[in-house]
C-alpha cells in the first residue's frame, strides 16, 4: 500500500512537468500543477502511517520508511500550498507567457525535493539533491533582475562546491563499506549501516564531517548559509516557501539518515556534537541578522536559517524526544514558514518594495491576510498556542542531559533574542504611524488568503492538540535511526 | 583490507597519472588565462580517463573501460567545449582584477597539498596501511579539492568559478577510480551526467548574469548583503 502512495507521489509531478512543458496555456498549467500538487498531498498525508516497516521497491532503489515519508509529507503539504498560493501571486507577474515554463520548474522542483528522502542509496540521494539545486536555481532567478539573477548565480556555486564536498564524503563511506562488504555493493542506507560497525572509524568520522558540510550547505546551516537569504529573498514568494519548507528539510535527511550510520560505526560523541555546535551556530547567524534586518523576506530567510539550527540541535541531541521533537517541528515549520512567505509575497507585491522601512499599518489596509501574517509571526518565534511551541519545547527538554544542558540553555536565550527582535518589526509594520506610502493594491486576493489559512489554521490546532497519531511515526522513525535501520 | 595489490609497473602508472592530474591543477592556480584554465581542464580529464582505462585492466573491472571512455569524451571533449562556448559569447578572455597573485596562490596550492599528505597519511594509518598508491591517491583527491576550493575563493570570473567546481569533482573522480573501483556503474554515469547538466545550467546562467547584471565577476555582484 505503501508503495503505491509513494509511486502516486512520485508520478503527479512529473506528469505535471511534461503537461506543463507540452503546452502553451498559462491557466492549463496553472491548472496541471494544481491538481498534481492536490494528488501528491492526498497520497503523501497517509505515508508515514503506513510505513512503520520499511517498504521497498524498484529492486530496493526505492524506500518507504517513517523518516522518508515524513519528510515527504512536509514537503507534499508546502508544495500544494505553494501552488494554490502560486496561481494568484504568478498572475500578477503579467507575463502569462512564461508562466508555463514557471510550473514546469515548479512541478520538476517539487519532485526533486519529493524524490530525494525516498531514495534508497547513499549516491543516488547526492544526485537528487544535486538535481533540486540545478532546477531550482532557474526559479530563483525566474525573475531575470539584477538581483534573482545574482542569487541564483551565488546558489549555485556556492551549493554546488559544498554538495562536492558531501560526493567526498559519500566516496570515502563507499570506501570505508568496501572494505566489509567487498569492493563492489550497493551503498543503500541499510547496507552501510549493516557494515557499519566493522568499518574504520577514523575514515567514517571524516567522511560524516565532509556530508555534514556538504549537506550542511543545502539545509542551510551556518556558517555555509551564505546562498540562502539571497535565494530565498529573491526567488518569487511560492519558490521561497519550496525552498524553505521542502528543500532544507530533504537535505537534512541525509545528514541525519549518515549520522546514524557514522554513530554505528563507534564515532558515537562526534556526529552529535558536530550537529549541535552547527545548530547553535545557526541560531545565532539567525538571531543576530534578525534583530538588525530591513528585507522583509530576507528576515523570513534568516528565520528560516534559525530554525534549520533548532532542528539540527533536536537530531543532535538526539533520543526518541529530540529526534520526535525535531520531526514534529519539520512540519510545524514548514507550514508556518510557507505561510510567512506568502504574507511576505502579498505586501510586497501591495507596497512596491521588499524593504520593512516602507510597510506601515499592515493590519489596517490588510485585515484578513495581515491578522494571518501576524499570527503567523508569533507562531514563527514560538510562542504558544502554536505548534512551534511545542516542538521548540520537546527539543529543549532533550536537550537537557548533562554533555547538552550548555546547549539548551544557550538555545533558551537565543529563542527569547529572536522572539524580540522578530516580533519588533512586526510591532513596526503594523502598529507604527504615519504610512510613509499608501499601499498600491488593497486586497491580498482570494488565492492569497486561501492559502495562508490553509497553512495557519493547523498550525494552531498543532499547538493545541499533539496529535497521538504521531507518536507512533516519530517513535519508529527515532528507533530505526537508533537500531541502524535508517 | 581487500584493496587489490598492484604490480610495480602498474603502480607506477597510476602514481604518473595522479600526478600529472595535480599539476594541471596548478597549471590553472597558476595562470591568469581564461583558455589555459581550460585546456588545463581537458587534459586532466584525459589523464583520468587514461587512469580508469589503466584501473580497468590492471584491477579487471571492465565497467571501467566504458568509464573511461565516457570521461574522455565528457569530460575531455564536450565539456571543454562547452566551457569554450561560454567562453566566447561572454568575452572574457582573463582574470583583470587578482587580489592575490598567481605566485602567492600557488604556495597556498602547495601549503593545502602538504595538508593533504597529512590527512591521508592519518587515514592510511588508520585503514591498516594499504600501498603507497592508495595514499597518492587520497591525497590527490584532497589536494584538488582544496585546490579547487582556493580557485574558487581568488578568482572572481564566472568561468573561473565553473573550473574551480570543475576541478573539485575531478579530484573525487580520480580518487574514486582509485579507491573505489569497484563502485557501481550506475552511480558514476549519473554522475557524469549531472556534471554535464550542470555545466549546461552554469552556461545559462552566466548568460543571463552578462545580461541582466552586467557583469560575470563576482566582485561586482554585491547587490544583495546583509
Amino acid at each position: 500500500m505503501s508503495i503505491v502512495l509513494a509511486s502516486i507521489v512520485l508520478i503527479a509531478p512529473l506528469a505535471a512537468v511534461a503537461l506543463c512543458a507540452a503546452t502553451r496555456s498559462a491557466r492549463l498549467a496553472e491548472r496541471a500543477n494544481l491538481l498534481a500538487a492536490l494528488v501528491t498531498a492526498a497520497a503523501a498525508v497517509p505515508l508515514p502511517f503506513l510505513a512503520a516497516t520499511p517498504q521497498f521497491a524498484m529492486d530496493g532503489y526505492l524506500l518507504v520508511d517513517s523518516l522518508g515519508a515524513w519528510v515527504v509529507l512536509c514537503a507534499a503539504l508546502v508544495y500544494l500550498l505553494a501552488s494554490i498560493y502560486a496561481v494568484g501571486y504568478m498572475r500578477l507577474l503579467d507575463e502569462p507567457q512564461r508562466l508555463p515554463l514557471f510550473y514546469t520548474l515548479f512541478a520538476g522542483f517539487a519532485w526533486t525535493t519529493l524524490a530525494a528522502p525516498l531514495v534508497n542509496n547513499a549516491g543516488m540521494y547526492w544526485i537528487a539533491v544535486e538535481l533540486t539545486t540545478l532546477v531550482s536555481t532557474f526559479l530563483v532567478g525566474f525573475e531575470h533582475a539584477a538581483e534573482s539573477i545574482e542569487a541564483a548565480w551565488k546558489y549555485i556555486v556556492v551549493v554546488s562546491a559544498g554538495l562536492s564536498l558531501a560526493l567526498l564524503g559519500t566516496v570515502l563511506f563507499y570506501w570505508a563499506g568496501s572494505a566489509v562488504l567487498g569492493p563492489s555493493y550497493d551503498m543503500t542506507w541499510q547496507a552501510l549501516a549493516q557494515a557499519a560497525p566493522r568499518m574504520s572509524h577514523t575514515l567514517v568520522t571524516l567522511a560524516f564531517l565532509l556530508v555534514l558540510v556538504g549537506y550542511g550547505t543545502k539545509a542551510g546551516l551556518a556558517p555555509m548559509h551564505t546562498w540562502l537569504p539571497d535565494a530565498h529573498s529573491e526567488g518569487p514568494a511560492p519558490v521561497s516557501a519550496l525552498l524553505s519548507g521542502a528543500l532544507l528539510n530533504t537535505a537534512l535527511v541525509g545528514i541525519v539518515r549518515l549520522k546514524a550510520i557514522a554513530e554505528r560505526a563507534g564515532a558515537t560523541v562526534l556526529p552529535g556534537t558536530a550537529l549541535v555546535v552547527l545548530g547553535m551556530l545557526s541560531m545565532v547567524v539567525g538571531a543576530l541578522f534578525i534583530v538588525r534586518q530591513r528585507g522583509v523576506k530576507r528576515l523570513m530567510a534568516y528565520s528560516s536559517v534559525e530554525h534549520m539550527g533548532v532542528m539540527a540541535l533536536g537530531f543532535g541531541f538526539g533520543g526518541s524526544l529530540g529526534v520526535a521533537g525535531a520531526l514534529y517541528h519539520m512540519l510545524n515549520h514548514a507550514l508556518n514558514k510557507s505561510l510567512m512567505f506568502f504574507g511576505s509575497g502579498v505586501m510586497m507585491r501591495a507596497y512596491g518594495t521588499k524593504d520593512m522601512a516602507a510597510i506601515r499599518r499592515v493590519g489596517s489596509y490588510f485585515p484578513v491576510a495581515g491578522a494571518l501574517w501576524l499570527a503567523g509571526a508569533v507562531a514563527i518565534t514560538g510562542a504558544p498556542p502554536f505548534g512551534l511551541f511545542l516542538s521548540e519545547l520537546a527539543i529543549l527538554r532533550a536537550g537537557l542531559t548533562p554533555d547538552y544542558t550548555w546547549a539548551a540553555v544557550i538555545m533558551l536565550v537565543l529563542l527569547v533574542v529572536i522572539f524580540a527582535g522578530f516580533l519588533n518589526h512586526f510591532r513596526i509594520m503594523y502598529y507604527s504611524p504615519a504610512p510613509a506610502s499608501e499601499p498600491q493594491a488593497r486586497t491580498a486576493g482570494p488565492w492569497s488568503v486561501a492559502a495562508m489559512l490553509l497553512a495557519g489554521a493547523p498550525l494552531l490546532l498543532l499547538g493545541l492538540w499533539w496529535p497521538s497519531a504521531l507518536t507512533p511515526v516519530f517513535h519508529a522513525a527515532s528507533a530505526a535511526l537508533a537500531g541502524g535501520h535508517p | 583490507m581487500t584493496l587489490p595489490q598492484f604490480t610495480p609497473l602498474a603502480a607506477s602508472l597510476f602514481s604518473l597519472l595522479a600526478i600529472g592530474s595535480l599539476l594541471l591543477a596548478f597549471v590553472m592556480l597558476g595562470s591568469r588565462w581564461l583558455r589555459d584554465y581550460m585546456y588545463a581542464f581537458g587534459l586532466q580529464s584525459w589523464l583520468i580517463a587514461l587512469l580508469s582505462a589503466a584501473m580497468g585492466h590492471y584491477a579487471q573491472v571492465p565497467e571501467l573501460y566504458v568509464i573511461a571512455l565516457l570521461t574522455a569524451l565528457f569530460r575531455g571533449l564536450l565539456l571543454p567545449y562547452l566551457i569554450l562556448r561560454i567562453l566566447r559569447r561572454l568575452g572574457v578572455d582573463r582574470e583583470l582584477r587578482l587580489k592575490i597573485q598567481p605566485a602567492t596562490t600557488l604556495v597556498m596550492g602547495a601549503a593545502a597539498v602538504v595538508l593533504a599528505l597529512a590527512v591521508s597519511y592519518r587515514i592510511a594509518g588508520a585503514m591498516g596501511n594499504p600501498s603507497s598508491v592508495v595514499v597518492l591517491a587520497l591525497t590527490v583527491m584532497l589536494s584538488m579539492k582544496l585546490i579547487g576550493f582556493l580557485m574558487l575563493a581568488v578568482r572572481h570570473e564566472a568561468i573561473s568559478q565553473i573550473l574551480g567546481l570543475l576541478i573539485l569533482e575531478n579530484g573525487i573522480f580520480l580518487g574514486s577510480q582509485v579507491l573505489v573501483p569497484g563502485m557501481p556503474l550506475l552511480i558514476e554515469l549519473v554522475i557524469l551526467f549531472d556534471l554535464l547538466v550542470a555545466v549546461a545550467c552554469f552556461g545559462v546562467l552566466a548568460r543571463y548574469l552578462v545580461e541582466h547584471a552586467g557583469t560575470t565577476s563576482s566582485l561586482e555582484l554585491r547587490r544583495l548583503v546583509g
